[in-house]
């Protein structure tokens, strides 16, 4: 998100969904959308089924690559590397868009010069890729407009995230795939309301529309509205608020609608922390393991039993709609933190609907201006809707980028903040199954329980022969923060060297093992990239 | 748009061109029956029930097949079209159960409706029998060939629309059925368990294990990833019984994967849903009054000094709720450590 | 047996024999490989090397009398050899000049022997313009076909005509398609050409899939060079750069010679990049099929060179407008092809003296059944099915009558002794209610049960019916059990009229050609022989005796 708002001035997806399948050629990078985003994996299988070229770049073996023109598999964190490598072929040959490049975007100088450390040597070597290979994905992307970009959590979760997402970022700008149908660049979303959480500032620095806590000008509009004074200084992120939480410095913690416990890398210290406050509130509808160290449990409902809104990974904001009763006593999120608020001389808290919370937003939210439960009812809207009378917007950046013109950012290539060692001689990455989510509402549901009853480590046969494992062994998976043991299963889907495993299981919590260490501007984590070392159990 | 007009039952229809026949009598709100065609499948012609006659073309041309074209004159129902019609359907009630799962006796059922619309009042045809082991080895739902009449939707929607090609018509001529790669349970193939060949099947050769039908239907949004497809919510008895695809939204156009189709009901529905509010009594988490609850959050939170405390929201809530607990976080609690699980 | 002795005319002088042995599969089954190598070996052992040749060809197509062998010049025919003959022949014939009475064709009639090839009634009948190289050339060496002119069509073709002038020399020929539909085949070129596609391609069928015909493979064994230069000049006319020959996997030897003859024409330039070193260039895949009748029908023939299960689909669009991986492609039966060389060296007009007003040039057929001379005839159409059948074919044997022939292979209808002297074309036979086919030709005699053959014919179409569409998926199923009854003696009263009208809506009702003529032997054979299923049903009595349960 920081990435793409440098350079383009907004984080998120620039395009549609329904437009992806009209791309001539789509770059899909750190993304296994068939398991992550099913709906939109059968649109770009069915895209390729009718002449779109598609360049897979991942580590792993997806389902994706069956459909491939061109599968790039590079070793897990050197995204850069090869996107620069892209990007050098393009220049090296002349198939950038001078135009594009000319009106709408600046620095340009900088990202060339910066390419010069990107010689096919070292991208080669950096990446495991073949120089030709990738040559031969620079020539597809380049020529082929309009060309889409996909990423996902396998860009974002690693310690130089942001770099991943500029890198990306600075390919769209270069072939002028950027501002147009079926182009653009696409960060698939992974929570069904991650972009509006965002949108709605649930952030520790921006307010709602990503207005900055910072910004004396925005803190005065929302002291006005809100009728009190606010803090200045950007909050603590997840992840540094764990830390605080350890050192005592946070003591007590509100929390709606999270599992940290299990889905936070490292979570044998997210434990320790939460643990180690004084007070802890948990809002949820199961009893997690996250509820479980709660010194108060309030049951919440489900997205069946509240009215609102949700806005997915295309800025489309699109209703909720209650079906049934709240489950028995339960109540919506909104109405228990209302009443928390009111108890505690809060103001401003007296909604009797979402539809109202909803046209508070509006007021306060220029690109949501335009949006209310009214408007919804004839489907969905993408922001930025700034007024009552506009469409919606399904591409951004068409006349201008949001900041004014696009950023080309020069970037150097660094390594993943742990790499393999004696110690530890693997590396893992994690992943989702498509018949999970996370790991609390679909375990719960004993169909897809069958379907995807447990763990499995993937695990190279190469690897596997030298660790004396076979297909169905319980192993041992060791990184330097704990250890999870789970059944091996052997497949060349991960390549040697590379281990793989979900997060959805609780009985294998691939989270105690994973490196909490953050991209310096995202705080984003280092999900996908850790040392382990694998023993069969005997 | 190019368009091109021809004559329907006597009716004008203007389509874009390289639309079929059967879209342009669609389009004009004219029914043809049809068990095999799919706004969503390549055409087929297989089950023949769309024939109809067209002015200068030889036989009883499908007009699921059939480009429509300029000028051209269509008879949708002529007594020579319903009579080959009927013959079909006879044929094909010839060797179906009679005993329907799926018949509800409305329309609901494809079969159901093309018999019902056709009128058949007898059976000349010999009566034939199958019994074919039903395969419910999947979780979700059940596959009884008994009552496949071979149109080929289930093996052509895994193909074009899913594209992964667990099932394939398996033998050929009279028993050609739908098969798993060597004949295996649905559920050892490399299906995925997405549904969207239950949804398409004309018959109760593919069933959902939860046979109950929904009151209510309630459209929303689905709650897993961020692609946000449209629901409908069916709704029975106050709980939530099934979920459709919304076939008109640009986002998921119909399509749902396994974890929408099949994955809701089940937690919302599950017994262990916190239904009382509980507080840490003696160390253990104890069921208490709503009033005691929230006074002791409220009064807990209000002990603590500014940078003392923060509050997590929830990528899984809605814009509305997070809006309000933002708003709690910033004026009530006086902080901006404010966060949620968007980088994970 | 008469007893006939000659001595042949030149005698003295040291005679120069060419043996022409067939190879084709019916012979080869009978080891006429064998015979032909102890013949060589023979002749080797006598010191006849330098007056003797010993040549393979193809199928004669008097396949009954197999293995065959003729000695050229003199044009004697021996027939059912055998490789005891082996020495005799080469003592006494070669080197001595003595016919060999035995081994003489004898007239079922008369019991005369004839000697020479020309006289036996079989082979006089017939006028051969398809397969006119067919038993006369070796089929494995492209010099044989150079030095009876061949690929001089081709090369008249690219020296001085426009792909439309072959169209039109075509069109003006009458040729109409030998695969069964009779579509005029100019006119079918012109579909193609007019399409406008960067890619077309040309595919000739020769997936020959019913039962008892072998005329395709007779040809692509006697005479492939004809089927390839015909086939380039096709792609010429219409404008294709890639051809694909789909040839049925279970004619392993049809298929060997094609590759050769594909790669000799290819040595001579004949195809391949810039053919005669025109701007033409074309090449040829040879595809084998896996053998499902079915893709012998075109859009099934297509969706199975494309890698895809073979299933037929509606038409429009029609393959001259979107086959091929949706390219403009146009596909001709062999025959169709074998026939487009000798149009072009000639001149339509001589073509279009032959046959009838809309049936143009000569049909081939695959004489089976209860017939005294089986194998492949070539007659010009409009000739009467008596003439093919007792003249050509030597009539029924074993002093039965005639009872029925049935054209157009499986899904073809059944005539009775009355359309005896109908003239054999397209209009005549559709009219009696059956098809030209592909050029299956089954006499059946008096024993025959006519509703067990067509309880036969059906079980076939059912279990080679594709599945896709309902009418002939359960449509001929259906009418097999209706049949089945009725020669169980469990027939029902309106059982015929239900056949009837059952029949008649899969015939407008199914998708594929398939499907629309595989009720034809059950509505011509009641049609005609409507006494015997009334026996069956009302009398619970099979007329012919064949049906066990009602004896």
């Amino acid at each position: 998100m920081a990435g793409l708002a440098t350079t383009f001035g907004s984080g998120a997806m620039t395009n549609s969904i329904s437009d992806i399948g009209g791309a001539r050629c789509i770059l899909a990078i750190g993304t296994n959308t068939t398991e992550a985003h099913p709906v939109i994996g059968f649109g770009v299988k069915s895209a390729v089924r009718k002449g779109t070229k598609l360049i897979v770049a991942n580590p792993r073996y997806i389902e994706l690559c069956q459909f491939a023109d061109i599968w790039l598999r590079h070793r897990p964190g050197s995204d850069v590397a090869l996107l620069m490598g892209i990007m050098r072929v393009i220049v090296d040959e002349g198939l950038l868009d001078r135009a594009f490049i000319e009106e709408r975007c600046e620095n340009f100088d900088a990202l060339e010069q910066s390419l010069t450390g990107f010689d096919m040597d070292f991208v080669e070597r950096t990446t495991g890729v073949l120089g030709e290979q990738i040559a031969e994905a620079a020539r597809m992307y380049a020529t082929n407009s309009p060309a889409a970009i996909l990423y996902s959590m396998g860009i974002t979760q690693h310690s130089h995230g942001t770099d991943n997402v500029m890198a990306v970022a600075n390919l769209a700008m270069l072939t002028g795939n950027v501002g147009k149908p079926s182009a653009g660049v696409n960060p698939l979303r992974g929570h069904n309301n991650v972009q509006g959480a965002c949108d709605m500032g649930a952030l520790p620095d921006v307010y709602p529309g990503y207005q900055r806590v910072a910004d004396p000008q925005a803190r005065a509009k929302f002291e006005a509205a809100w009728g009190c004074k606010l803090d200045p200084s950007p909050g603590l992120t997840l992840t540094e608020l764990f830390g605080a939480a350890r050192r005592g410095e946070v003591k007590a913690v509100y929390l709606v609608g999270e599992n940290p416990v299990l889905t936070d890398p490292d979570a044998r210290h997210v434990r320790e922390a939460l643990e180690s406050l004084e007070f802890l509130a948990v809002q949820d509808v199961f009893l997690t393991e996250t509820a479980r160290l709660a010194d108060v449990v309030l049951p919440g409902v489900s997205f069946a039993e509240k009215d609102g809104t949700f806005t997915n990974t295309e800025r489309r904001v699109q209703r909720v709609r209650k079906a049934i009763e709240p489950v028995g006593s339960s109540r919506p999120d909104w109405r228990l933190t209302c009443d928390i608020a009111r108890k505690m001389g809060g103001r401003g808290f007296d909604f009797s609907h979402p539809r109202q919370i909803m046209d508070e937003v509006a007021s306060l939210t220029p690109s949501y201006g335009g949006i209310s439960h009214d408007r919804l009812e004839a489907g969905g809207l993408q922001w930025p809707c700034p007024n009552k009378e506009h469409p919606g917007t399904s591409i951004l950046h068409t006349e201008r980028f949001t900041r004014g013109k696009g950023r080309f950012v020069p970037l150097e290539y660094k390594p993943p903040a742990e790499t393999a060692d004696e110690n530890y001689p693997l590396l893992l990455t994690t992943g989702r199954s498509q018949y999970h989510f996370h790991a609390t509402l679909t375990r719960k549901v004993s169909g897809l329980n069958a379907l995807k009853p447990e763990e499995l480590v993937e695990v190279n046969p190469v690897d596997a022969l030298m660790l004396g494992i076979s297909e169905g062994d319980r192993v041992r998976v060791t990184s330097r923060r704990g250890e999870v043991t789970a059944r091996a299963m052997v497949t060349d889907a991960s390549p040697a060297g590379v281990v793989s495993m979900t997060f959805h299981f609780s009985e294998s919590p691939a989270n105690l093992l994973t490196n909490p260490s953050l991209d310096p501007v995202a705080k984003i984590p280092e999900l996908k990239v850790c040392a382990v070392r694998v023993e069969k159990i005997a | 748009m190019d368009a091109i007009t021809l004559t329907i039952d006597g009716a004008a229809v203007t389509v874009r061109r390289g639309a079929t026949v059967l879209e342009a009598a669609q389009q004009a709100g004219i029914y043809i029956p049809t068990l095999c065609s799919d706004h969503d499948l390549e055409p087929y012609g297989g089950c023949r029930l769309c024939i109809v006659e067209i002015e200068k073309m030889a036989g009883l041309p499908t007009a699921c097949t059939t480009p429509a074209t300029s000028g051209m004159v269509v008879r949708t129902a002529t007594p020579a079209v319903n009579e080959a019609r009927r013959d079909i359907v006879a044929l094909l009630l010839a060797d179906y159960p009679d005993d329907c799962p799926a018949c509800t006796g409305d329309d609901r059922c494809d079969f159901h409706q093309v018999v019902a619309y056709l009128g058949l009042d007898e059976q000349p045809f010999r009566r034939l029998h199958r019994s074919i082991p039903i395969d419910s080895s999947n979780p979700f739902f059940e596959r009884d060939l008994d009552y496949c009449i071979a149109c080929g939707k289930c093996v052509r929607t895994c193909d074009e629309v899913v594209n992964v090609d667990a099932i394939e018509m398996a033998s050929r001529g009279y028993t050609i059925l739908p098969s798993a790669f060597g004949g295996k349970p649905i559920v050892q193939s490399n299906c995925i368990s997405c549904g969207e060949c239950v949804v398409r099947c004309p018959t109760a050769a593919l069933m959902p294990k939860e046979r109950r039908l929904p009151a209510q239907e309630v459209k929303t949004t689905c709650p897993y990833c961020g692609v946000g497809c449209q629901i409908y919510l069916g709704v029975s008895d106050g709980q939530v019984i099934s979920v459709r695809g919304d076939r008109d939204n640009d986002v998921n156009r119909g399509l749902l994967c396994v974890k929408g189709r099949f994955g809701v009901a089940g937690y919302v529905n599950h017994p262990e849903r916190l239904t009382l509010p509980l507080v840490r009594k003696d160390g253990a988490l104890r069921e208490t009054t709503w009033d005691e609850a929230l006074e002791m959050v409220a009064g807990r939170l209000a002990g603590f000094g500014k940078g003392e405390v923060a509050v997590i929201s929830s990528a899984k809530c809605t814009n509305e709720d997070n809006y309000v607990i933002q708003k709690f976080a910033r004026t009530v609690l006086g902080t901006n450590n404010i966060d949620h699980c968007a980088r994970l | 047996m008469g007893k006939l002795t000659g001595l042949l005319k030149r005698r003295g002088a040291p005679e120069t024999h060419t043996v022409l042995v067939c190879q084709g599969t019916g012979c080869q089954s009978s080891k006429s490989d064998q015979i032909q190598a102890a013949l060589q070996q023979e002749i080797v052992q006598l010191g006849l090397s330098d007056r003797v040749k010993v040549k393979s060809t193809g199928c004669h197509g008097f396949c009954q009398r197999g293995p065959t062998l003729i000695i050229e010049p003199d044009g004697i025919f021996y027939t059912r050899v055998k490789a005891q003959d082996v020495p005799e022949i080469a003592r006494c014939h070669l080197d001595d000049g003595q016919i060999i009475d035995r081994l003489l064709y004898q007239h079922p009639g008369t019991l005369e022997a004839v000697s020479h090839y020309h006289d036996i009634p079989f082979y006089k009948k017939q006028q051969r313009l398809i397969m006119r190289n067919c038993g006369q050339i070796n089929p494995e060496d492209i010099q044989d076909y150079l030095d009876t002119g061949g690929y001089q069509a081709l090369r008249n073709v690219l020296s001085g005509m426009t792909p439309e002038q072959v169209i039109a020399e075509i069109r003006r020929s009458g040729l109409r398609g030998r695969g069964g539909a009779g579509f005029p085949t100019g006119q079918k070129w012109q579909f193609c050409r007019d399409s406008a596609a960067p890619q077309k391609f040309v595919i000739c069928n020769a997936d020959e899939g019913d039962p008892g015909a072998f005329m395709d493979r007779g040809i692509m064994e006697g005479d492939p060079y004809t089927i390839l230069e015909g086939f380039t000049i096709a792609a010429y006319a219409i404008g294709a750069s890639q051809g694909y020959i789909y040839v049925r996997a279970e004619y392993p030897l049809a298929i060997k010679r094609l590759r050769i003859a594909l790669k000799q024409a290819r040595e001579h330039g004949f195809v391949g990049d810039h053919i005669l070193d025109s701007d033409f260039s074309f090449d040829v895949t040879i595809k084998e099929g896996a053998g499902a009748f079915v893709c012998g029908e075109e859009t099934a023939l297509m969706a199975s060179i494309e890698g895809k299960r073979g299933m037929p689909r509606a038409r429009p669009p029609f393959p001259a407008q979107s086959g091929l991986w949706g390219q403009p492609t146009n596909i001709n039966n062999v025959k169709t092809l074998a026939s487009i060389p000798v149009i072009l060296t000639r001149g339509a007009e001589w073509y279009s003296s032959i046959g009838t007003e809309t049936s143009k040039g000569t049909a081939v057929f695959a004489l089976t059944g209860k017939i005294a001379n089986s194998g492949l005839v070539e007659v010009p159409m409009g000739t009467a099915l008596r003439q093919i059948i007792y003249d050509i074919g030597g009539g029924v044997p074993g002093g039965k009558s005639f009872k029925a022939a049935q054209t157009g292979g499986p899904s073809g209808g059944c005539l009775p002794a009355d359309f005896l002297d109908l003239p054999v074309d397209y209009e005549s036979l559709t009219q009696a209610g059956s098809i030209m086919g592909s050029g299956g030709l089954v006499i059946m005699d008096e024993a025959t049960c006519m509703v067990d053959i067509a309880r036969y014919f059906l079980s076939f179409t059912q279990h080679e019916s594709c599945g896709k569409c309902v009418p002939c998926r359960v449509g001929t199923k259906q009418m097999l059990e209706i049949l089945k009854d009725i020669t169980t003696g469990k027939g029902r009263a309106g059982d015929i009229d239900l056949l009837v009208r059952l029949g008649n809506s899969i015939k407008v009702g199914s998708l594929c050609g398939l499907g629309r003529t595989a009720p034809n032997p059950a509505l011509t054979s009641i049609r005609y022989f409507r006494d015997e299923y009334d026996a069956h049903i009302r009398d619970h009595r099979c007329p012919a005796g064949v049906c066990q349960e009602l004896a």
